[in-house]
């Protein structure tokens, strides 16, 4: 009985597309959150198994209807094949980061530096007299822990991939995920 | 058998049964233009803008719920479709806009004539394609077809690189067509549709508002079945004039900003609001928390980011409109036992009357200006209906919408989505190819019939007998009126005072031009206008002050309605207003 949409919290999102492999693709979904003022935190975008479709993962920001929306704008482009909010699921995201830090500022920087690369299970990539450059693999808590580590010895460079994100295996995904949001209304056949 | 790029997309577009293309010619199309030329299965119309070419397009679409057909140059014939495009998104009109191109190779060289029009329609088309390869053309325009016309209706651009319209290739057209990622819901859902049934059996002050969704799924039969039943007070979006006769018992008229005081007031005092094929559009709700606000909603839309998209919605439905009210009324038939069991609403239909008495739509009639009300009407007693109406956008819309009754659907050609100022006589063009033996009119304003007043010689050259209509009030009426309700009259921009001499100026174009500057010549210039066989334009120079009523100032709740201007209420000779059927 109330007319105007119930406000509910604003919560992070997971969102994982699988899209046409196709020119230009990319640019009608980061379009449709621009154009819509949708939020992007992340987006990552690499080819799937099937070399004919693509995989976006994108995490966003919004309340229920905000990302009720979100999902099914998404499920309306006509190059979308499968929209899946992996926020009503149980998942994992990990990220990659690959980190410069300085090895030279005071004398004991270079153990200190190389102690949490093996606290972290990182890897040192590559290396120079005054720097190393780590590689890094985690979900949010620990990539935020280690470069809280390292952030004493000087970062001088960082580059993420952004996440990526992935049901556990025993969850049951139907392609229909905006339909639990919608009380069945929604029947995408797809 | 090989065919060259333009050979097939003229070919592909016969398979598609297109018999009219709206466009106009340049550079990289020239091929197919030529190959146009040769082939007298298609017709050309040659309109003297793009834009026009666009909205001419949509006129043809909507009047006759077919696939409108554009063909437009490289850069600036594509630059020149934007503003047609937008519109037929918003509006959710059938078009396939295919646009030259510069050859593959020189694409993001900043070559002659080239535009980036994939990127600039992508937020405003339904899809697009670049055709990339001769041989995926064929499917590209059956897909392109396919995806304008189902579902939600929209427009669809074809861009057509100059190197693939000459390259030749063998010519297989698609069978059939099927898109993995795209399946439009047809079917309703039976368990929704039920609790829709049970929500309307149980309500006791029910209304129907219906909109554009009816026109574009053709349910117009199925609305009048259900209102025929049930007897539910029905209103109608501005998209969706026509939907249900608009001489209809149960019509309340239009609802939001300019609708009927009735149709307001039963949305905000209904207990169960039936939607279907509407989205609930700002200039219909007003005041979004205050619109029906003790309603359980029913939703009924093909396109689901429609549903909740800024309105709560209890009962949501996705599917086509058609198919859902059918099943819709074959379950109230079922679970009510007949017309019998919605005899509870009989007080809910005198409230309404009540409301329909006590703020009839009307206007003050003048001996000595002419009212542009009165001239709807008489156009409306002149035609009985039986007629394409068209609109700019503006004042003389809201009083066309108003004051003429559409009867059946696909009569009446608007901008409502996106409000296009020059919209309304080039649609009237494409109406008027769409059904040759018809009464077309086009009802304008002198400042929006300035947007593609060159079609004049589109009309002249075809010998279109398109009647031309303007109300003439000497200002853009519509920013007028707000700058006197909301900006203490200070009319900055919006006086047009001199307009060109009309009369002369359709001579010039060659076609007849007559004018009434007295309401006694009203009925004379119509009988006379109307009776000429070819196209006509009347100016009506008309009282430049008047004021569209009921009005529901932007961001008041519909209850809110102004029926004065500021400062009238004091004028005891304005008060007495004359009440109209
Ligand atoms: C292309 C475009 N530009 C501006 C507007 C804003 N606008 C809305 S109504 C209106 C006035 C239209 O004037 P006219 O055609 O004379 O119609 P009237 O309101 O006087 O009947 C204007 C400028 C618009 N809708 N479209
Ligand atoms: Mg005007």
């Amino acid at each position: 009985m109330n007319p105007e949409i119930r406000v509910s919290d604003t919560r992070k999102h997971f969102i994982q597309i699988i899209v046409e492999n196709r020119f230009g693709v990319l640019s009608r979904v980061a379009g449709l959150f621009s154009g819509r003022g949708f939020n992007i935190d992340s987006l990552s975008v690499a080819p799937g198994l099937d070399p004919s479709v693509s995989q976006m993962t994108i995490e966003t920001q919004g309340d229920d209807h905000v990302v009720e929306q979100i999902i099914k704008q998404l499920n309306k482009l006509i190059d979308v094949i499968k929209v899946v909010n992996l926020s009503e699921f149980s998942f994992l995201t990990r990220e990659t980061l690959l980190i410069r830090v300085n090895t030279n500022t005071r004398p004991g920087d270079r153990e200190e530096a190389f102690r949490i690369v093996e606290i972290f299970r990182a890897r040192i990539i590559d290396s120079s007299p005054a720097t190393y450059t780590i590689e890094v693999t985690g979900d949010e808590d620990k990539i935020e822990a280690m470069l809280n580590f390292l952030k004493p010895l000087g970062i001088k460079e960082i580059i993420r991939t952004g996440k990526v994100a992935v049901a556990r295996e025993d969850q049951k995904i139907g392609p229909k995920s905006a339909a639990r949001l919608s009380d069945g209304d929604v029947n995408y056949h797809r | 058998m090989k065919m060259s790029g333009a050979e097939m997309l003229l070919e592909s577009l016969k398979r598609e049964k297109v018999t009219h293309i709206f466009g106009y010619p340049g550079g990289v199309v020239l091929p197919v233009f030529d190959a146009l030329y040769k082939d007298p299965s298609l017709q050309v119309i040659l309109t003297r803008h793009e834009q026009g070419a666009v909205h001419a397009a949509e006129g043809y679409a909507r009047s006759s719920n077919t696939v409108g057909v554009v063909l437009v140059t490289s850069g600036p014939g594509a630059t020149n479709t934007l503003t047609g495009i937008a519109d037929a998104n918003m509006d959710s009109i059938p078009l396939v806009i295919i646009t030259g191109q510069v050859p593959t190779k020189m694409i993001g060289n900043d070559a002659f004539q080239e535009a980036d029009i994939i990127g600039m329609s992508r937020s405003c088309t339904k899809h697009n394609f670049l055709v990339r390869k001769i041989t995926d053309l064929p499917r590209i325009i059956k897909e392109a077809f396919y995806i304008a016309r189902s579902g939600r209706p929209g427009p669809v651009l074809i861009d057509f690189p100059k190197d693939i319209i000459l390259e030749k290739a063998d010519f297989v057209y698609p069978e059939t067509v099927s898109i993995r990622s795209y399946n439009p819901t047809i079917q309703g859902n039976r368990w929704q549709i039920r609790k829709a049934a049970q929500t309307i059996l149980k309500s006791r002050k029910p209304v129907l508002y219906a909109g554009g969704g009816i026109i574009s799924s053709e349910a117009h039969k199925e609305l009048l079945d259900l209102v025929t039943l049930t007897n539910i007070p029905t209103t109608l979006t501005l998209m969706g004039l026509g939907a249900l006769p608009g001489n209809h018992p149960r019509f309340l008229g239009m609802l939001g900003m300019h609708g009927t005081y009735a149709a307001n007031m039963a949305i905000h005092d209904a207990d169960v609001l039936i939607a279907v094929g509407v989205r609930f559009d700002d200039r219909v709700t007003g005041k979004i928390a205050e619109f029906s606000p003790h309603s359980k909603v029913i939703h009924i839309d093909i396109d689901p980011t429609s549903i909740r998209k800024n309105f709560h919605v209890d009962v949501p439905i996705v599917g086509d409109a058609r198919v859902i009210l059918k099943d819709l009324i074959e379950e109230l038939r079922e679970i009510s036992g007949g017309e019998d069991a919605f005899r509870h609403y009989q007080p809910w239909i005198e409230q309404i009357s009540e409301w329909e008495k006590e703020h009839p739509l009307c206007y003050t009639f003048d001996k000595e200006v002419i009212k542009p009300q009165h001239v709807i009407e008489k156009i409306y007693q002149f035609t009985q209906g039986d007629c394409i109406i068209s609109t700019d956008v503006g004042q003389h819309q809201m009083w066309t919408a108003q004051f003429f009754k559409f009867i059946k659907p696909n009569t009446w050609l608007t901008s409502g989505g996106l409000g296009t100022m020059g919209y309304g006589f080039p649609a009237a063009i494409g109406a008027q190819k769409a059904h040759p033996g018809k009464r077309v009119i086009a009802i304008t304003g002198e400042g929006s019939f300035m947007m593609n007043i060159q079609e004049m010689a589109t009309v002249v050259s075809l010998d279109l007998p398109v009647k031309i209509v303007i109300l003439n009030n000497q200002y853009l009426g519509m920013v007028r009126q707000w700058q006197e309700f909301f900006y203490g009259s200070r009319y900055s921009s919006s006086f047009i005072g001199q307009s060109p001499d009309f009369v002369k100026l359709a001579e010039a174009f060659g076609m007849i031009g007559m004018r009434a500057t007295r309401p006694e010549q009203v009925e004379d210039v119509i009988l006379d206008g109307f009776s000429r066989r070819g196209p006509v334009l009347m100016e009506f120079q008309v009282d430049p002050e008047e004021n569209v009523f009921p009005m529901v100032p932007a961001g008041g709740s519909n209850i809110e309605m102004i029926f004065e201007s500021p400062g009238e209420k004091d004028d005891p000779k304005k008060r007495d207003s004359i009440l109209t059927a």
